[in-house]
């Protein structure tokens, strides 16, 4: 015990001795959580829309004050030609070109059938989609109020109509922030315990001082515990830091048990720092352990369901993410920081975390040797 | 120039005898574009929905069905009571309930009139939003069908064209995101480190007492990454156009020149970080952790710039990787020419100076 005290120590004087590191460590991942979360949101503000209007009638005017009233589109150029239209598009001046037909105006009169145009720059093929449906709705409401006017006079017959209602659980005013906050706050801590401990090692491996750690009586198994508890801190430590920003900045309020958070934390922590640490006795250079880091850390958080929902994946790619500690961990997250989910609600993720830290870390003790080639 | 060239070639050697790093080098771009090309999806599919019906009549049945039958929605239960709705979501599978009233069907047809609830798991409001407004959509649908025979079917109809990606598919926006990220990373990351390296275990010593000038150094360094990563951009479009069929509408040539613009812009990154850096510990944190999500999610590649907050719009401009993701998509999806990108290939050049002027200010002669 007093031995692991002594690494500890020299660990610890280590972090605090390199003022670079410092803000580093806990300085950076806090700017990020803040800027970031403001980012990440999928909320469409307005689209710009590039109108042509063939017709140039009272209708015709209607339906563009009703695209300038609403608050998804903001009408920003128009013209009479597609050509001019798409031009927009492909220099980002404009999301979507609406095309209102000649005769229009005519046609509805008539009682003839016509047709809207939308052209809309999919490049963004998720926010397009939203975007059309928004312009689709003023559409047909557009042209609902237009049957009823024609219908007026003539008999108004009731029409069966399902009423929809709906409400948002946990989150009522669709705030992407809560959301987002709990799962960047995640990959933050991720990251400083991951990378640090995975250049921990192999960083003594490199300027030799691992060798007289090695002819030292610690046993292996101290070592270990010696380097990896300092790492555990600094990432809990950061959990709460952050869980305490994110509560001040995005009013948060967490839901569930704090205790079963931070136990579960924990958990997770020492599944990473087990894959850090197996990757700091395979690599020989601290080049290499930063690569295969990284290579790591980008699969875990693009396949972590952070971004993008994993039940929107392919079914191989959903089955792959149960073997993504990362992903388990942002859904205990999101469910016990938003839903205030209880322990019983995550004993898949927890039972999966548990048999992921006693992989690795046996793994990384079972490479670790203390010769040196 | 002889004693130039003796050094890059050193660097080469230095750089494929660490077998593992080429491996990871130039397996890593591959595996993450063949992954993510695959695995990531924006668009609703499969969501896992409950239903809870107090009614259980012809018309519910028939909304169900139309409901699961679509792909966008899967069954995942039965509820039989309110209670039960928010044992659903915490258990985290069920993301969407739907409640019908009793006597749907007979409300519906006498009154004119019957009502359908709709909760959703808003802990991803993202989520939420989309699957409120898919099942409305439906929902809506069937009303229509319900009114056919009393000619009210809509009389002004739209129709829409997906103008540089007809088939929607979230590929083509991903892979420019990519090739983006992987570039910003490998040449930030690997120049940063072997110059940190060399400070740290002594060589730079070394190396500045030799007659070569500190810029020779320098450059000698970061050439063996930009053909590096030259050769990554190539795999990665080759990858791209036939595995993913991602389409190429511009020029070739234009493109591999910003690219090679972009490529210098973070490999002259990379020198920056190392000019401040001390220890490698140090210069991967800076480039890694704190590059990475900064990249991820300012640039572009994921969050659509136009959604945020006007600051961080703003911010945003300081990311080299929103610039050239603007460029990539439109040479590769829209078939634009130099005329239409100009602007933002000027910032990269512009940034790429800024980089190593402050860099070679920097930069110590002595250690």
């Amino acid at each position: 015990m007093r031995i692991i005290l002594f690494i500890l120590r020299k660990e610890f004087i280590q972090i605090f001795r390199n003022k670079q590191m410092l803000p580093i460590i806990f300085v950076m991942p806090i700017l990020q959580l803040l800027i970031l979360v403001n980012a990440a949101t999928f909320e469409i503000k307005k689209v710009n829309v590039h109108l042509i209007d063939r017709d140039q009638s009272t209708y015709s005017a209607l339906l563009r004050e009703k695209f300038s009233a609403s608050s998804n589109f903001n009408i920003v150029n128009s013209s009479f030609s597609e050509k001019a239209g798409i031009e927009d598009l492909s220099k980002n001046k404009a999301g979507m070109v609406v095309i209102i037909p000649k005769d229009f105006e005519k046609d509805l009169r008539n009682n003839i059938k016509t047709k809207i145009q939308f052209l809309m720059n999919a490049e963004d093929s998720y926010s397009s989609g939203i975007s059309y449906s928004y312009g689709n709705s003023i559409v047909s409401s557009f042209s609902e109020s237009i049957l009823s006017q024609a219908l007026q006079g003539s008999q108004q017959q009731t029409t069966p109509t399902i009423d929809i209602e709906y409400s948002h659980w946990y989150n009522q005013d669709l705030d992407y922030k809560k959301y987002m906050a709990s799962g960047i706050l995640v990959v933050l801590i991720t990251m400083i315990a991951t990378f640090l401990t995975s250049m921990n090692i192999v960083r003594e491996k490199e300027i030799g001082t691992i060798e007289q750690l090695n002819v030292t009586p610690i046993k292996k198994i101290q070592f270990i515990i010696g380097k990896l508890i300092p790492f555990l801190i600094i990432g809990l430590f950061e959990l709460a830091f952050g869980l305490v920003i994110a509560i001040i900045a995005f009013d948060i309020t967490i839901l569930g048990n704090i205790f079963l958070l931070f136990g579960l934390a924990f958990v997770y922590l020492l599944v990473m720092l087990g894959i850090g640490l197996w990757i700091s006795t395979v690599t020989e250079t601290q080049q290499q352990a930063m690569f295969i880091a990284w290579f790591i850390m980008v699969i875990f958080i693009l396949m972590g369901g952070l971004f993008t929902p994993i039940s929107s994946m392919p079914d191989w790619a959903q089955t792959v993410t149960i073997f993504n500690p990362v992903a388990q961990f942002i859904e205990i997250m999101r469910r016990v920081l938003l839903k205030g989910s209880g322990f019983k609600d995550v004993t898949t993720q927890f039972s999966l975390l548990v048999a992921y830290a006693i992989f690795t870390l046996s793994v990384s003790i079972f490479r670790y040797k203390k010769v040196s080639d | 120039m002889k004693k130039f060239l003796g050094f890059i070639i050193k660097e080469f050697i230095s750089i494929f005898r660490d077998k593992r790093t080429m491996v990871v080098l130039f397996g890593m771009p591959i595996a993450q574009l063949i992954i993510f090309g695959f695995a990531i999806r924006n668009e609703l599919n499969d969501a896992t929905i409950a239903f809870f019906d107090q009614s259980n009549d012809y018309m519910t049945e028939q909304i169900k069905q139309k409901l699961v039958s679509s792909n966008y929605f899967k069954l995942g239960a039965n509820l039989q009571s309110n209670g039960m709705i928010e044992e659903a979501f915490k258990g985290g599978k069920i993301k969407e309930v739907i409640i019908f009233e009793p006597n749907f069907a007979q409300k519906l047809l006498k009154d004119g009139g019957a009502k359908i609830q709709i909760i959703t798991d808003a802990s991803d409001p993202n989520m939420a939003q989309t699957l409120l407004s898919y099942t409305s959509a439906i929902i809506k649908d069937y009303q229509t069908s319900l009114n056919k025979q009393s000619d009210l079917a809509p009389i002004i109809q739209s129709e829409v064209k997906m103008i540089y990606n007809p088939e929607i598919r979230s590929t083509y926006m991903f892979v420019p995101g990519l090739i983006a990220l992987i570039l910003l990373l490998v040449c930030a990351l690997m120049t940063s480190i072997a110059i940190t390296k060399e400070k740290e275990i002594g060589t730079m010593e070394v190396l500045l007492v030799s007659p070569l000038k500190p810029i020779e150094i320098i450059i000698g360094k970061v050439i063996p990454y930009l053909l590096l990563s030259f050769f990554n951009v190539i795999t990665i479009l080759i990858l791209a156009r036939v595995v993913f069929n991602v389409p190429f509408v511009g020029s070739y040539i234009l493109f591999f020149f910003i690219a090679l613009i972009f490529i210098m812009t973070a490999l002259s990154l990379g020198i920056l970080i190392s000019s401040v850096a001390q220890t490698q510990q140090a210069a991967m944190m800076m480039s890694l952790a704190g590059l990475l999500l900064p990249t991820i999610i300012l640039s572009g590649f994921i969050f659509p710039i136009s959604n945020m907050p006007l600051l961080l719009q703003w911010f945003s401009n300081i990311i080299p990787a929103k610039w050239f993701l603007i460029i990539a998509k439109g040479i590769m999806l829209k078939g634009v020419g130099f005329d239409h990108i100009w602007k933002e290939t000027l910032i990269l050049c512009g940034m790429f100076l800024f980089f190593i002027l402050i860099s070679i200010k920097k930069f110590k002669v002595r250690l």
